[in-house]
């Protein structure tokens, strides 16, 4: 078991004929993810590395049944993109595309909702159960099967911890990268609630940043209703005040969202946090 | 994003939201037909201008102008005002507070107002602020402009100037992509009329490509950092003196602050992103070079691209710069033994892991290594 994708994902690729789409339309079915249909407009009824390639979600719904859709649509086009495949009845959108103006996610992230769909990112390296499925762009052989759970809002800081993880014998579940984004579709909350439910997840990390709440928040949900050990990292303690650190959502504003204010957080709700990346696989051995 | 104070105005007028009358000037005698009474307002990017001196009534045209070369040149936190705005002096009845902004974790924009303006919305209780969450999807809708006018205990045709305003910045924040709107004080005037007196705007800068015009516009970056912004590199100056580049906006700050717990001190946020084309590392470490680092602390993970494909990236990029300032470099992934003797054979410090490769910059520095 795991969450969001498994063995049972069936993905679509939105975007597929682009460098970014046909690279990790490959490196997604090489890891086992089943990639059965992409879409480009224009271009349907040729192939991308033998996947049938479609004009339209709906087209590649009839043919081939994809639940999930991976997103390597520029930024000005993915709002449509995005809403094309909820319309077309994909329960799952991973939107890897950053740089996408956060009104366009005020719109989707609702409107998802509405139709019962989940949006994962923008701005996000994407989702993977190791040993069942990768949607996503991380690099496949840092992943391992394991029972802890990790939500992340950077990518590459994700995965040197994952791959300390790994090292000291700590597989992952599922890893979702939710993104840097001030607006996103799935937040630490709802990523928490996912693990908690999961019986594969044993345990948890948050890999959290400066900037927003998100972290203060989940500290209050972890509190409330997770049972499962809980481990953190957050990254900004040294970022200088109203300066936006790469990520659209790492901003400290007004005295608000310091790294000190979430590590006070989690310490606060039982969660240990760890001082250097590599100390949360430490810190898993306590649990 | 952030607009100064009379080009934010330019864009409420725009909108219909009132504001008052004004000229700009970047010389004292281009003042030339200012309104009068007027008040000289220093255009910086940073709060806090009426503090520090740079807002002051005048009331004669050579008064204003006076006033305008003191103002012009000051430095208010470290911005150099090369710009006034002479506006109208309002005859002030009332200061009131209206901001528009998103709650990210509601995921819907947030209408805040109050009755006590003209001070920080932060210094004012918490019963005296008016909240609203605004559905995207629907919009602002009249019922909740009536709570907004009755909770503002207004009535009347104030009232009504009042809904109409926040209506109308409702639609200025959605349609110009804003993640900031605040007009701080909304002064309702002896006359009855309400007007923005300030205005602060913050545009999305990943909206820039549906508002071109906004592309230009001066922002509180150092010329190093416009430098980069054009070039399309992510790249913030900080106080420190070690050169921090790194792939990633996580693990960039995350070896910010690795290095700090070291002993060190960045003085470069440097993300490549996922790039590892030759041409766009020189790029960045042109960049990088010309803040003058002590020491380049470079932190790569590989991820998908090969760690040796990153390190020849590297090599040919500092060849062709003649840096001359040590590096400390670690590479970690798909053939790093390779990377690290790619690295190494240019004379570059190599290390494992991030932890060590921070150790060893300060070392460096301090010239023990």
């Amino acid at each position: 078991m795991s969450v969001l994708v498994a063995r049972r994902t069936r993905l679509l690729v939105q975007g597929i004929t682009g460098h970014q789409g046909t690279f990790h339309a490959r490196a997604m079915r090489e890891y086992g993810t089943r990639v059965v249909a992409g879409t480009s407009p224009g271009k349907g009824g040729t192939e991308v590395e033998g996947v049938p390639v479609y004009d339209t979600v709906r087209d590649a719904v009839k043919g081939k049944r994809p639940n999930t859709s991976i997103l390597f649509v520029p930024a000005p086009y993915a709002k449509d993109a995005v809403i094309e495949a909820i319309e077309a009845g994909l329960r799952l959108v991973v939107v890897i595309t950053e740089r996408i103006p956060f009104h366009d996610a005020l719109e989707l992230v609702p409107f998802a909702r509405t139709k019962g769909a989940t949006i994962v990112g923008p701005n996000c390296p994407g989702v993977i159960s190791p040993g069942e499925a990768k949607v996503g762009i991380m690099p496949s052989h840092i992943f391992t099967p394991g029972d802890v759970g990790v939500v992340s809002r950077s990518g590459t800081l994700t995965y040197e911890i994952v791959n300390a993880m790994t090292q000291e014998g700590f597989g992952q579940s599922t890893c979702i990268g939710i993104g840097g984004d001030p607006v996103i579709g799935t937040n630490t909350v709802e990523a928490l609630a996912l693990f908690q439910k999961d019986r594969a997840t044993k345990r948890i990390v948050v890999v959290g940043e400066i900037g927003g709440t998100a972290e203060e928040e989940a500290a209050e949900y972890i509190a409330d209703h997770v049972t499962k050990p809980v481990v953190a990292y957050v990254a900004g303690r040294t970022a200088p005040p109203g300066k936006r650190m790469g990520h659209a959502g790492a901003i400290i504003q007004e005295g608000r969202g310091t790294a000190e204010s979430k590590a006070k957080a989690f310490e606060a709700a039982g969660v240990p946090v760890a001082e250097y990346p590599v100390d949360v696989a430490k810190l898993l051995a306590d649990t | 994003m952030k607009f100064l104070e009379y080009k934010a105005k330019a864009i409420f007028a725009r909108h219909g939201i009132p504001v008052p009358r004004g000229v700009v000037a970047s010389r004292p005698e281009e003042i030339k037909d200012p309104p009068r009474p007027a008040m000289v307002k220093a255009q910086v990017l940073i709060g806090g201008r009426g503090k520090a001196g740079g807002i002051k009534p005048a009331d004669t045209i050579e008064d204003i102008r006076a006033t305008a070369a003191q103002i012009l040149g000051m430095d208010i936190r470290g911005f150099r005002v090369r710009q006034v705005y002479v506006e109208e002096r309002l005859e002030i009845e009332r200061e009131l507070y209206l901001s528009l902004t998103i709650d990210r974790s509601a995921r819907e924009v947030l209408l805040i107002a109050s009755a006590a303006g003209g001070m920080e919305i932060e210094a004012v209780p918490k019963d005296q602020i008016y909240m609203e969450h605004i559905p995207t999807l629907v919009g602002i809708q009249p019922y909740v402009l009536r709570s907004l006018v009755r909770f503002l205990g207004l009535s009347g045709n104030v009232g009504e100037q009042v809904a109409d305003i926040a209506r109308r910045a409702y639609r200025l924040f959605r349609e110009e992509d804003a993640e900031l709107v605040e007009i701080n004080p909304l002064a309702v005037t002896r006359g009855g009329k309400v007007v923005a007196g300030d205005a602060k705007l913050v545009v999305d800068d990943n909206a820039e490509y549906r508002h071109l015009e906004y592309a230009r516009l001066d922002q509180d970056r150092t010329p190093l950092e416009q430098e980069a912004h054009e070039k399309g590199i992510t790249f913030i100056q900080l106080d420190g003196d070690i050169g921090v580049i790194a792939n990633g906006a996580g693990l960039t700050m995350a070896t910010l602050d690795v290095l700090n717990l070291k002993g060190g001190k960045g003085g470069t946020f440097l993300d490549l992103g996922g790039t590892d084309d030759p041409g766009m590392v020189a790029q960045a470490f042109e960049i990088l070079l010309k803040a003058r680092p002590s020491v380049v602390l470079l932190n790569i993970f590989g991820g998908i691209t090969k760690a040796d494909t990153v390190a020849l990236g590297v090599k040919q990029a500092l060849e062709g710069l003649h840096a001359g300032v040590p590096v400390v470099a670690r590479i970690k992934g798909v053939n790093e033994d390779r990377a690290r003797e790619i690295l190494a054979g240019v004379g570059m410090h190599t290390a494992d892991t991030m932890e060590e490769a921070a150790e060893l910059a300060v070392r460096v520095k301090a010239g023990g290594a």
